[in-house]
């Protein structure tokens, strides 16, 4: 069996492999799927991978990222207990855990855990199996094939990733855990997918970590669709933690039915290249969603958040909280696309977007937004770009400070715009912690991950360490 | 002497706004400096606590001695420096209580001390609260954000109170204050004067007087205090105004 390959990733390499692992690697697949992938590979041999030429790639350039050779396995590399490999260190946070390691799930003998409630979660391969008709209805019916030729890739190609159904009527009595890792000795190529359906008037909180637990080079391809039915709730958690040679680019594909509400928080505090494709489509009224992010980069760091929001309806909300510190040579790109269609009258919509340079060879390109045809709508977008406001510098030293220590505590105060609005106290305590070892230069990725750190178990004073003065 | 400046000239963006500033303050003074709008006032406190947008083009500020020009901000803060801001900063994000425990625990260090503890400073928080009357929770809030104008003067004099400076400047702390707040105000100056600190009160109007007596009244006009005297000297302002010192300079 054709399992593995290993060269530079091209459009051509990875069509011809479509081709030879037809019959072979996806010879489990439903007819219905088959034609998802025949018709996604089709796609992604129109339109292929992306390139500076193209307009919403110009100010990411993943050039060095796909000249770099990576390992693809078409099958997991070994059943490995995913309980051996982490722990998950926050204290008091009592989460349903699931696991990918590689791209693949990892489960101890159940591959798909069906609780007492009705909630199914587990590995999608085996909810393709024992759940086709629910898979099927949702599966390939959000994230757009046809305009983007990455998330067209990963149709075509994925085998696993994480399945949640959460039934009508239900609400999740704990967080669910989605932990992403990278763990290998060899450069990986990998492309999960993910699947989340909502019932009518359900809830659940949703934490998705992705880290990487050594320094190999990773490039992966992650597409994530959630459904939302009626008046569902999800609260949704992004941490991206990952190595100085990792790329990322997460599609999340948000649908949300009439008045259901989303709110979802982008926290990445490492990573080569980061890149999140935020999608999400209205697709009826009264539906709510805020979206919050969060990024400190530095080294050469790059990331890009490209949020699109399609008000299809009217009488729908929106808010987009965007703010970045970065550093040394680090560069960003903020991209918020509103659409507010004809007939999406009494919408809100806004963006914002704040960015703190605190060296003159960052970079951040921002640029929020707007494309509004109704007439009778609240919208609007800002962007602001600087370094740490002087006068409050000035007060701070008034008052004792150290130049040093009255940065910190302004970069913090920023970064806790966002970071206060995580809504799971014990998750928002590690992030305050994490975020304050991240600007004083302390975290370390693989030694003190989200998983691994010494935790806090109360909130964070913001006490800095004199030793350091 | 505690605070002595001779011929200081500041100026900002090449505009000349200090043109010779003689000054001098003992321990245990309280000096006020009075004036009209736009003559200089706010420039000469900031100048003092070392706000790095003014540029000290001649004369120098000695203070216990040293040459305030080669300290930074916070080591003029942390040698006793306090500088009641006209108009606070607010910064969101930035608890009081994380901010005045950084505050304190850095001068503390500076002075060789060990940090407080949380609940040594939560108790020095509420004693200092006590002795400034501030009855209203400052402490859970950002700093300043959301203040009235009231409290963030207040405010001004908590900390104040927290840092116990050698030499307190404030900065038209009365502007914008109904009279409850003006006398928590005074009073809390009044509380925190010893033999072994020194104010300096910069004031438009004579009525904070009322309440925080000086030993010395000067007059800023232009860049230079064109004249000084005792408490009588603010009397004498709030009756004729300060034209009279304007048309004396002319003649």
């Amino acid at each position: 069996m054709k399992d593995l390959i290993k060269e530079a990733i091209s459009k051509e390499r990875m069509v011809d492999l479509f081709s030879s692992c037809r019959d072979v690697v996806f010879n489990e697949d439903s007819p219905t799927i088959t034609s998802i992938r025949e018709k996604a590979i089709a796609s992604f041999s129109r339109i292929g991978f992306p390139t500076i030429k193209m307009e919403e790639w110009k100010n990411t350039d993943l050039k060095d990222s796909f000249s770099r050779v990576y390992n693809y396995y078409m099958q997991p590399q070994s059943n490995i207990d995913f309980q051996k490999i982490f722990r998950c260190n926050i204290p008091h946070l009592d989460t349903a855990i699931l696991g990918l390691l590689n791209g693949w799930y990892v489960s101890k003998d159940v591959p798909l855990m069906e609780l007492g409630n009705g909630i199914i979660m587990g590995s999608l391969s085996e909810a393709r199996k024992k759940y086709p008709h629910l898979v099927e209805k949702h599966y390939g019916k959000y994230a757009d094939d046809s305009k983007t030729g990455l998330t067209a890739l990963n149709t075509a190609f994925a085998k696993d990733g994480i399945f949640i159904y959460v039934p009508d009527n239900v609400g999740s009595p704990k967080p669910v855990q989605m932990i992403n890792v990278i763990q290998s000795d060899q450069n990986l190529f990998l492309q999960s997918r993910n699947l989340i359906l909502l019932g009518k008037n359900s809830r659940l909180s949703l934490v998705h970590c992705d880290d990487s637990y050594n320094h190999q080079s990773s490039f992966s391809n992650i597409v994530t669709e959630i459904h939302l039915a009626e008046n569902a709730f999800l609260d949704h958690y992004k941490l991206q933690n990952l190595n100085n040679s990792s790329t990322l680019i997460s599609s999340v594909y948000f649908h949300l039915e009439s008045s259901a509400d989303v709110e979802s928080h982008y926290l990445s505090l490492n990573g080569g290249v980061l890149r999140n494709n935020i999608n999400l489509v209205f697709n009826g009224p009264h539906g709510n969603a805020n979206i919050y992010g969060l990024y400190l980069m530095d080294r050469k760091q790059h990331i890009d958040n490209h949020v699109f929001i399609d008000h299809m309806y009217p009488d729908c909300s929106s808010s987009e909280l965007f703010k970045g510190i970065m550093d040394e040579n680090a560069s960003g790109v903020f991209n918020g696309h509103v659409l507010v269609r004809r007939d999406a009258q009494k919408t809100n919509a806004y963006q914002s977007n704040k960015n703190i340079l605190l060296t003159d060879t960052t970079k951040v390109n921002s640029k929020p937004f707007l494309e509004i045809y109704a007439d009778d709508v609240k919208c609007g977008h800002g962007s602001t770009t600087g370094q740490l406001d002087p006068e409050s510098m000035f007060y701070l030293r008034q008052r004792a400070i150290s130049e040093e220590s009255a940065r910190m505590l302004l970069m913090f105060a920023f970064a806790d715009q966002v970071v206060g609005k995580i809504a799971i106290p014990q998750l928002r305590y590690r992030i305050e912690d994490m975020v304050k070892k991240r600007l004083q230069g302390e975290l370390q990725i693989c030694e003190q991950c989200v998983l691994h750190c010494n935790t806090p178990e109360h909130p964070v004073e913001f006490n800095i360490d004199m030793s350091k003065i | 002497m505690l605070l002595s400046i001779n011929n200081l000239h500041a100026s900002i963006n090449g505009k000349e706004i200090l043109k010779g500033i003689e000054l001098k303050v003992n321990k245990g003074e309280i000096h006020a400096i009075m004036g009209p709008n736009g003559t200089g006032k706010s420039t000469l406190a900031s100048v003092i606590a070392g706000r790095d947008v003014f540029e000290i083009t001649a004369g120098d500020i000695f203070y216990k001695g040293k040459n305030l020009q080669k300290l930074s901000v916070e080591e003029r803060a942390r040698e006793g420096i306090f500088l009641g801001f006209q108009y606070p900063v607010e910064i969101p994000g930035v608890s009081m209580t994380n901010f005045m425990r950084t505050a304190v625990n850095e001068l503390r260090k500076y002075k060789g001390l060990d940090p407080l503890s949380g609940a040594e400073f939560i108790r020095m928080m509420e004693e200092k609260k006590k002795l400034v009357e501030i009855t209203s929770d400052l402490t859970n809030r950002s700093v300043n954000e959301g203040f009235s104008g009231g409290e963030k003067k207040k405010n001004e004099i908590y900390q104040m109170a927290m840092l116990d400076p050698t030499l307190a400047i404030l900065d038209e702390t009365d502007s914008g204050l109904d009279i409850d707040a003006l006398r928590i105000v005074a009073n809390g100056v009044n509380k925190l004067r010893t033999k072994e600190n020194a104010f300096l009160v910069i004031t438009h109007y004579q009525r904070l007087l009322d309440y925080i007596i000086p030993d010395f009244v000067h007059i800023l006009f232009d860049g230079r205090i064109v004249k000084s005297g005792g408490k009588e000297l603010a009397i004498e302002i709030e009756e004729k105004g300060y034209d009279w010192i304007k048309n004396g300079k002319e003649a």
